[in-house]
């Protein structure tokens, strides 16, 4: 159902991924994942290793946080992030780059694993990983279904449909064993029957790549699990999305406010595979990821793999600056009055309006683009042609809701099933009359959303409401 | 010709009977309404705005008229003349308040003045849905001030009486006194809680802090030239205890205000602004 086919704009597919050293500082934010924020362990002046625990998970949603560099702690204080709102973070300066010692830093593959199931989700969760895909939630609560729900296929997502970005695409060229294992690993984890790594097809080489290793894998721990099955899948966005692969693969909808469990499914990313791969048999935890810092405004897109907490300014530099500032100069990566630096891909990504923001567990890709390509068409009025209808994905009525939202008619909306919508922007893209469509579907799910909590849980009467601090007499 | 007859005589009879049937009916479930609530509505507006609290001006004539004590009912957008004149109708003593008026409380122009500066510079541009509440649900907004005004004006959208509008000098909203009938609707809309209701003041004169900034004042001041820093030197000018700063941020209660006028000359940064005041001979007029 619905979806699109965004110009691909793969620019740094044929990028080999590089290693980015250790910047001067890094700005590790306590919340890089979906849950509570995680609290910090370490105070100003402490000194840190890599590897090292400086947050702890803040509750059974929630992630655990490790020192991506070694050095002294400067602040744990608020900072600025990429929409501009205050965030609590852990400053670390960097001195050298002394690894915790129990962290393998080896190149050997280790394909066997001794490890009971709930061992090896016990490490994941240690680690820190949540999926790296840009949801960022946490590996370890998607490994433990809840009671009286049982997975039964485990579905690894290398789909990778946002345009622009190749991260993905590069792991699975790359560090193709090592993410068979992680898939390996998490199969065990969840005592699967099927697994399916689903591929669209524009990405050959890839598909070619894990077949390949997939084959020679011979004897040992992998043999006592399922087969593999890599899927080529035909090109369509958003099939990333949790929801429209389970579709794909299995043909089983995830019903609307159901969860992907609820159909034995679930769907992890190969870049998880990858961290999970690393935590368990490493014993390293989640403090690099692969970044794709790409689009026309950049000189040199490329794939880095970069520490968490380092500034996304650093990794435009390193990709060779901006090619066409206002100035004409690469040296200042601000973003300039036409142009958009976009945190995560160009579809489901935002606008930074902080360049110097860091990279977090779930920044997939940067994405720097030109003068030409951020200008937004001007908006004109909706000629009721329903290609917004057709695009979207979960079946939705795009123009109806932006509309709703308008008008702040709620329950309207929530009969509309505004929860369902998955933020893909395909009604937005596709829009003739330029209509932000999800601009305003974005703002109407919050509304219904809080509207929903409120009447499940009746609010306590501790807390004030936010019309209170209106009046001048709760000054 | 028989059949015509008996077609006429059958209709006549059916309606005879309907006619009957309707009366008693209408008989026994009339509904009895009091007549004065005609009347009290045309007394009111009739802008059904819901200034009131009511969901229109024909509910709150019932409320009117119903209650014995309206001390509690107050209709902004008529004041005083419409719950007198309610009043005198209703032989009931009527409500006075103090008319209100809409302020912003936000000076920070994003504007750039000859020199390419502003009082609150851009730093950013924002392409998306023209409403504040989509800025405010994405990001900080377009400058370094997490506080201020959005400027997509959601606040003009949902005045009913065309009292707001953007200034196109400023970019920021501007309340026209004589049409704002202070209803309280732009105050619901704005996300950032600048728009506030205050004391018209005789003449429609005013001083107040248009400013909701509570950051330190360092980070105020950096964001926007005319930022509140809280540094309470108005506090300490003021002869009649009426201004108090809380968390960075000065407030004037506009009930012990007495229009001096000092604080506004103290003020370093110029964030307290009076309107209704002739000009001072010699000074330029502010932008």
């Amino acid at each position: 159902m619905g979806g699109i086919h965004p110009p691909e704009n793969k620019l740094s597919a044929s990028a080999p991924i590089e290693i980015l050293p250790p910047p001067a500082t890094v700005t590790i934010p306590l919340s890089q994942h979906i849950g509570a924020p995680a609290v910090a362990e370490v105070a100003k002046g402490d000194k840190v290793v890599v590897g090292q625990l400086i947050a702890r998970a803040g509750g059974f949603v929630s992630s655990t946080i490790h020192s991506p560099v070694s050095g002294t702690v400067s602040a744990v204080e608020a900072v600025t992030n990429g929409s501009g709102c205050k965030v609590m973070a852990v400053i670390i300066s960097v001195e050298g780059d002394e690894w915790a010692p129990t962290i393998d830093r080896s190149p050997t593959l280790v394909t066997e694993c001794a490890l009971s199931p709930s061992e090896v989700v016990a490490r994941i969760a240690e680690a820190g990983v949540v999926g790296m895909g840009g949801a960022t939630f946490p590996t370890q609560v998607k490994l433990s279904p809840p009671a009286g729900k049982r997975a039964e296929t485990l579905i690894i997502n290398g789909v990778e449909c946002e345009p622009y970005l190749t991260a993905d695409h590069r792991v699975m060229l790359e560090r193709g064993p090592e993410v068979i294992v992680g898939v390996g690993l998490m199969a065990y984890a969840l005592g699967v029957e099927k697994i399916y790594i689903g591929i669209e097809n524009n990405k050959p080489d890839a598909i070619a790549n894990l077949r390949r290793v997939v084959g020679e894998f011979k004897g040992g721990f992998l043999n006592q699990l399922p087969a593999i099955e890599i899927v080529p899948l035909k090109v369509m966005y958003p099939q990333g999305s949790e929801k429209q692969l389970i579709r794909a693969l299995t043909g089983r909808e995830v019903p609307s406010c159901a969860l992907p469990i609820d159909t034995g499914c679930v769907v992890q990313n190969v870049g998880t595979a990858l961290a999970v791969y690393e935590a368990v048999q490493k014993r390293k935890p989640l403090i690099e990821r692969v970044v794709t810092v790409t689009g026309r405004g950049l000189a040199r897109p490329s794939n880095f793999l970069a520490r968490v907490g380092t500034p996304i300014s650093t990794l435009i530099a390193a990709a060779g600056g901006i090619k066409t500032d206002k100035t004409g100069s690469n040296e200042n990566p601000q973003p300039t009055e036409y142009m958009k630096i976009i945190g995560g891909g160009p579809m489901m990504g935002r606008a930074l309006s902080n360049p110097d923001t860091s990279v977090t567990k779930g920044t997939s890709g940067v994405v720097v683009m030109s003068p030409r390509e951020s200008v937004r068409p001007p908006e004109t009025d909706c000629i009721k042609c329903a290609r917004c209808v057709t695009a979207c994905p979960m079946g939705l009525e795009p123009y109806l809701l932006s509309r709703l939202t308008q008008k702040q008619l709620w329950p309207e909306l929530e009969a509309g099933v505004v929860v369902d919508c998955i933020s893909c922007g395909s009604c937005a893209f596709i829009c003739p009359s330029h209509i932000p469509l999800l601009d305003w579907i974005r703002l109407g799910k919050g509304e219904v959303n809080k509207i929903i909590r409120a009447r499940t849980a009746p609010p306590s009467p501790a807390t004030p409401s936010p019309a209170a601090t209106s009046t001048p007499a709760a000054k | 010709m028989n059949i015509l007859l008996y077609t006429i005589l059958t209709l006549c009879t059916l309606g005879a009977l309907l006619a009957v049937v309707l009366y008693f009916v209408a008989q026994r479930f009339r509904v009895d309404e009091d007549p004065r609530i005609d009347e009290v509505e045309t007394r009111l507006p009739g802008a059904n705005c819901g200034a009131c609290g009511f969901p229109g001006c024909r509910a709150m004539a019932e409320a009117l008229v119903a209650r014995d004590d309206i001390s509690t009912l107050y209709c902004p957008v008529g004041g005083a003349a419409a719950m007198s004149s309610v009043g005198d109708f209703l032989g009931k003593s009527a409500p006075e308040r103090e008319p209100e008026v809409a302020v912003v409380r936000c000076a920070g122009s994003c504007t750039e003045r000859p020199d390419g500066t502003a009082v609150r510079q851009r730093l950013n541009r924002f392409d998306g849905a023209r409403s504040c509440a989509v800025v405010a649900e994405t990001y900080s907004g377009e400058t370094g001030c997490t506080w201020g005004c959005l400027g997509q004006g959601d606040c003009v959208d949902v005045c009913a009486f065309d009292a707001i509008r953007m200034n196109p000098q400023t970019g920021l909203p501007q309340v026209d006194d004589e049409r704002c009938t202070a209803c309280g609707k732009c105050v619901g809309a704005c996300p950032k809680l600048i728009i506030e209701l205050r004391r018209k003041g005789p003449k429609s004169r005013r001083v107040f802090v248009s400013c909701v900034n509570r950051e330190k004042g360092a980070v105020a001041r950096k964001a926007c030239e005319v930022a509140c820093i809280g540094c309470g030197k108005c506090v300490k000018v003021c002869a009649f205890e009426a201004i108090t700063v809380e968390s960075n941020l000065a407030y004037i209660d506009p009930t012990k205000c007495r229009l001096c006028r000092k604080c506004v000359a103290e003020c370093p940064t110029g964030a307290i602004i009076e309107t209704g005041f002739p000009p001072k001979v010699g000074t330029p007029t502010a932008i």
